[in-house]
């Protein structure tokens, strides 16, 4: 069995597989990736790098997007 | 969310709003505003609302670039929970690093010339005085101010918060802005299509108004019809 790590995505804990790559959790959520932003531990990650990244135990991911609002 | 965007349709407004708020990932069939209000016919103005300190508001200005690539965005640093108002050094500060960072930042502000002087220095590429408090329908409280900042600056000058009718967006106009930003008071209205077809009609009555010169203020009669030939 895959050892589980624990990390927080827009602020829920979520319990994923070790070493998950950030572009296959996002494609798990199924994130429409081009109308989104992604914050990892409070710095910008590069879209075209996410598949690049591996995450590990306690890391913060936002995952945002616009709402209409002045 | 297609309410908002029939209103902003019938408004006939070139500029949007939007906030960065988080996806909600657990609810995947949630809409959208892309869906529903397109950012090629409208442009998208990232904004901060809800920000209280320069930090978040960078943070949620760099995320906004990072969605779309947008570099026009509003600035909003609030100061204080009850009256809303803008934290002005703070917002001093963050124009100026947005603007070093390649930002062209409209930037919501108290209706003080100085301060205004002193954001344009600073790079900001838009003037966006308060007419009174975020959502309290006051109208323009302070005329002669908006008038100073209009006589000083080339720059855009869009009232930003504060109105409460169609006629506020009028006085704006005359006054000499380029724009006004509403938001709660056709929002909130009872009929808020309506009102946003009456926001449309007044900012274009407003504009040909100030354009066309109005005349004097005198304090006695003048007639309008000749003396002369009097029966």
């Amino acid at each position: 069995m895959k050892k589980k790590i624990k990390i927080k995505i827009n602020g829920k804990l979520n319990i994923i597989d070790d070493k998950t790559k950030v572009s296959v959790l996002l494609r798990s959520l199924k994130v429409p990736l081009r109308k989104v932003a992604i914050e990892l531990n409070r710095e910008i990650v590069d879209k075209k790098k996410l598949n690049k990244i591996f995450l590990k135990m306690n890391d913060k991911l936002e995952i945002v997007h616009f709402i209409g609002g002045g | 969310m297609a309410e908002c965007a029939k209103a902003i349709k019938i408004s006939g407004a070139d500029i949007v709003t939007v906030a960065v708020r988080r996806v909600n990932i657990s609810d995947k069939k949630k809409p959208l505003l892309m869906d529903f209000v397109d950012p090629k016919k409208v442009t998208y103005l990232p904004n901060t609302a809800g920000c209280f300190n320069s930090k978040e508001a960078l943070r949620t200005l760099r995320l906004a670039r990072e969605i779309g690539g947008w570099k026009l965005v509003k600035l909003e640093v609030l100061g204080d929970k009850k009256n809303l108002f803008p934290e002005m050094i703070e917002t001093l500060n963050s124009t100026e690093i947005l603007t070093k960072e390649g930002f062209k930042v409209m930037v919501y502000c108290n209706d003080d010339p100085l301060m205004a002087k002193r954001l344009e220095n600073a790079g900001a590429a838009a003037i966006m005085p308060l007419a009174a408090p975020i959502g309290s329908g006051l109208g323009i409280l302070n005329k002669v101010n908006i008038q100073i900042i209009r006589k000083q600056t080339k720059l855009p000058l869009i009232i930003d918060a504060g109105l409460g009718q169609a006629s506020d967006a009028t006085i704006a106009m005359e006054l000499g802005c380029d724009g006004v930003l509403v938001n709660t008071a056709i929002a909130k209205a009872k009929k808020p299509f309506e009102m946003a077809k009456a926001f449309k009609n007044a900012v274009i009555a407003g504009r040909q108004s100030y354009l066309s010169g109005r005349i004097e203020k005198k304090i006695m009669g003048d007639p309008s019809s000749p003396t002369k030939g009097i029966i």
